[in-house]
C-alpha cells in the first residue's frame, strides 16, 4: 500500500566539515556561541543585501572545505540552493568555485534535500566528496515575499523572522565525522493554508507525513533519537505538529524541537520564531554538528519544512504547499561510547543534556514546564 | 479647544483601520484602498463637509481626506465644465499632494537607503 | 472524486483547527497605540495649517490645506527615509496608516527598497507597488462620482 520513501545508506557517508555564518541579530540569539562566524553588519561589506547573502554563502562554502582540511580541487560537486527567485545567491556564489554544481530548490528545506541527496550519489561510491550549501538573508526575502522594510506596517503574531544566514558542510565516503545513515524523502503535501503569515500551519503537515513515513520505513520510533528537530514550523507550527502526531497515535517527547523555535531569545521580537533556509542550515551546522562530533547526541532526526509557495501563486488564490525531507544523522563510532553505552541508559544521558537544553531555550523551557 | 476634536476624531478614524488589521488581516495598501474609497462616498453624499467643519484635521489628514478632495474636484469641475470635469476634477484638486509624495519620494530615496529591521 | 471531497473536508477541518489554535492577542492596547498616535498625527496637521493660516491670512482654506497636506507628506517621506517611521508603524500599526503620512510612507519605502535596481527601474517603477491602487482607486471612484453628477 505505501511506496518507500526512505533510503538506508550501506556505506554511511560522513560529514567532514561544517561551517555556518549568521547576521548580527542572529548571533545575540540563543545559539550565538556556536556559530563560526557572526558578521557585524548584515550588509556584509556589500552594496545590496542579495549580494551579501551571495557572499554569506560563498564564505560558508570555504570555510566547511577549511573545517574538512581538503583542497577544493577534492571536492566534486556543490549541491545548493536557496529562497530567492532563480536561486541566485546559490549559483552566483558557485561561480567563484572550480567544481560542478546542481541547484535545488526546497525552500526552507534545502539543507536537508541536499545533504540526502549528496549521502545518495557518495552512498553509490559514483562521487567522493560532495559540499552543501544553503542560506537566506531576512531583508532579501522581505522584499521578495513581503513588504519593503521601511514600511510602517505591523508583522501578525503568527509570522516568523527570516534568519540571516548561511550554512555549508563537506558530505564524504571516508572520514571522520557524524555520518549520514538514512535519508527519507518527502511528499509535496497541502492542507489549505493560505496564510502567508502562518507558514508554520502550512508546513506542519508536511512534517507530519515524512515523519510517519520515516517511522514506517525504518520501523524506528521517537524514542530511538536523541533529538528530532524540524526546521522553522516556529512555535505555533511545532505546536500544531505535535497534536497532529497525537492524533496520528505517536507522541513526539522532550526530544522533540524546532529550530525556528529555538533560534532567537524572547525579547528579541520574533514572535513566532526563525524561518528560512538559514534557519535550520546554520544550527544544523553549528550546534548539531558540534554535539554530534563530540558524542553527546548519538542519533539525530534533522527534517527541516518548505513551504513552496511564491507571491504570484499567492496572489491567483493558491495554497501554501509544504514538503519537508528528513536525514538522520549518527555520531561516529569513535565517539560512540564517550559517555554511558547505548540505550539502556537513556534517562542517565538525558540529565545532562536537559540542563543543556535550558541554556539553549529558556522559552521552550516554559513551555515543557506548562505541560508537565 | 478644538484640538481635542481633532484628537478624538482623527484618532477614531486610526483606530478603525486598526480594527481591519486585526480582524481581517489586511494589508497595509488594502486600508489605504479602503479609507480613499470611504472618503469619496462621503463626499459625493455631502457627508463630509458637515464632519470637517469641527473635526478640521481629524478628517481632513486621514487618507479619507484625501478622496473627499478627489470627490470634491470631480463634482466641482462636472459643475463647471460639464463631462470633461469627471476626467481632470479629481487630479487636478489632488495634484499637490500627489506630486509631494512623488518628489519627496524620489529625492530621499536618492539620498537614504533602506535599512534593516531588528 | 471522492478522495477530493475527503482532501476538501480534511482542508476544512484543518484550517479550523489552525484558526483555533492561533494565540489569541489582546486587542485594545494595539487599538489604543493607534488611537494615540492617529490622533497626535492629526494634531499635527492642524497644527501645521493653523500656523499657515496665521502668517498667510490671506490664503484660502483649500491651498492652506493642500500646503499642510504637503509639510505632513514630507515629514513623513523624511522619516522614512532616515528609518524611523517603519518602527513608528509598528508601535501604531493602524494610527500611521490611515492618514496622509502613510500614504507618503508607502510611496518612499519601495522606493528607498529597490534604489539598487536603478533609478528608472528601480525607484521609478517600484514607487508605485505599494500605493498606486490608491491612486487608481481614488480616480476611478472620483470620476464616477464625477459622472453621477453630472446627470443629478
Amino acid at each position: 500500500m505505501y511506496t518507500n520513501q526512505t533510503v538506508i545508506f550501506k556505506n554511511k557517508p560522513v560529514i567532514i566539515g561544517s561551517y555556518s555564518i549568521v547576521g548580527p541579530k542572529e548571533g545575540k540569539g540563543n545559539f550565538g556561541p556556536y556559530f563560526n562566524y557572526v558578521m557585524k553588519d548584515d550588509t556584509f561589506g556589500e552594496k545590496s543585501y542579495e549580494k551579501a547573502e551571495m557572499k554569506m554563502e560563498k564564505t560558508a562554502i570555504v570555510g566547511a572545505i577549511e573545517d574538512a582540511k581538503i583542497k577544493a580541487s577534492d571536492v566534486n560537486l556543490l549541491l545548493a540552493g536557496d529562497l530567492l527567485n532563480q536561486i541566485i545567491s546559490s549559483s552566483y556564489a558557485a561561480r567563484d568555485f572550480d567544481f560542478a554544481f546542481l541547484g535545488l530548490f526546497g525552500a526552507c528545506s534545502t539543507m536537508a534535500e541536499s545533504m540526502a541527496v549528496a549521502a545518495s550519489i557518495i552512498d553509490g561510491r559514483e562521487f567522493d566528496t560532495i559540499v552543501c550549501s544553503t542560506g537566506s538573508h531576512f531583508s532579501t526575502a522581505e522584499r521578495q515575499f513581503r513588504f519593503p522594510l521601511e514600511l510602517g506596517n505591523q508583522r501578525p503574531p503568527t509570522s516568523q523572522w527570516t534568519v540571516t544566514g548561511a550554512g555549508a558542510c563537506v558530505i564524504s565516503s571516508q572520514g571522520k565525522g557524524p555520518r549520514i545513515t538514512m535519508a527519507t524523502f518527502g511528499k509535496v503535501i497541502d492542507y489549505g493554508v493560505n496564510d502567508v503569515n502562518d507558514m508554520g500551519a502550512a508546513m506542519a503537515p508536511a512534517a507530519m507525513d515524512t515523519m510517519l513515513a520515516h517511522f514506517r520505513d525504518t520501523k524506528t520510533t521517537p524514542d530511538d533519537y536523541d533529538l528530532i528537530v524540524t526546521g522553522d514550523l516556529g512555535k505555533l507550527g511545532s505546536e500544531i505538529l505535535i497534536d497532529l502526531m497525537e492524533d496520528q497515535g505517536i507522541k513526539l517527547g522532550l526530544n522533540y524541537n524546532d529550530c525556528g523555535q529555538m533560534y532567537y531569545t524572547r525579547n528579541q521580537n520574533t514572535l513566532s520564531g526563525g524561518s528560512g533556509c538559514g534557519c535550520s542550515a546554520t544550527v544544523l551546522n553549528s550546534y548539531i554538528i558540534k554535539k554530534l562530533r563530540t558524542g553527546e547526541y548519538k542519533r539525530v532526526l534533522f527534517m527541516p519544512t518548505g513551504a513552496l509557495m511564491s507571491t504570484t501563486a499567492t496572489q491567483q488564490g493558491e495554497t501554501i504547499p509544504g514538503v519537508c525531507h528528513a536525514i538522520v544523522l549518527e555520531c561516529d563510532d569513535s565517539v560512540k561510547d564517550v559517555k554511558t553505552s547505548t540505550t539502556s541508559n537513556r534517562n542517565v544521558q538525558n540529565k545532562p543534556k536537559k540542563t543543556e537544553r535550558q541554556s539553549i531555550s529558556k522559552s521552550n523551557e516554559d513551555k515543557l514546564k506548562s505541560k508537565v | 479647544m478644538y484640538y481635542l476634536w481633532v484628537f478624538l476624531i482623527g484618532g477614531f478614524v486610526c483606530m478603525l483601520g486598526q480594527v481591519l488589521i486585526i480582524y481581517t488581516n489586511i494589508t497595509s495598501a488594502r486600508i489605504l484602498v479602503t479609507f480613499v474609497i470611504i472618503g469619496v462616498v462621503l463626499e459625493a453624499f455631502g457627508i463630509f463637509d458637515p464632519i470637517s467643519e469641527f473635526a478640521r484635521a481629524g478628517i481632513n489628514v486621514p487618507i479619507i481626506g484625501f478622496g473627499a478632495s478627489l470627490a470634491k474636484g470631480a463634482i466641482s469641475a462636472v459643475r463647471s465644465k460639464g463631462l470633461i470635469g469627471a476626467f481632470t476634477g479629481g487630479l487636478e484638486a489632488t495634484a499637490g499632494g500627489i506630486a509631494a509624495a512623488i518628489l519627496f519620494a524620489f529625492i530621499f530615496s536618492l539620498i537614504f537607503k533602506s535599512k534593516t529591521k531588528n | 472524486m471522492d478522495k477530493y471531497m475527503d482532501a476538501k473536508k480534511r482542508n476544512e477541518a484543518y484550517n479550523k483547527y489552525v484558526k483555533a489554535k492561533i494565540p489569541k492577542t489582546k486587542a485594545w492596547p494595539s487599538l489604543f497605540n493607534s488611537f494615540l498616535v492617529g490622533g497626535i498625527i492629526c494634531c499635527i496637521g492642524q497644527g501645521i495649517n493653523d500656523l499657515i493660516l496665521l502668517w498667510f491670512p490671506n490664503m484660502a482654506e483649500q491651498t492652506a490645506w493642500a500646503y499642510t497636506l504637503i509639510v505632513l507628506i514630507f515629514i513623513a517621506s523624511f522619516l522614512t527615509g532616515i528609518g524611523v517611521y517603519d518602527k513608528i508603524g509598528k508601535f501604531a500599526g493602524g494610527g500611521s496608516i490611515v492618514p496622509i503620512t502613510g500614504f507618503s510612507n508607502s510611496i518612499t519605502s519601495p522606493a528607498l527598497e529597490f534604489k539598487h535596481e536603478g533609478i528608472i527601474y528601480g525607484i521609478c517603477v517600484k514607487m508605485f507597488t505599494v500605493a498606486g491602487p490608491v491612486i487608481v482607486s481614488g480616480v476611478v471612484a472620483s470620476f464616477i462620482v464625477g459622472v453621477i453628477y453630472l446627470f443629478i
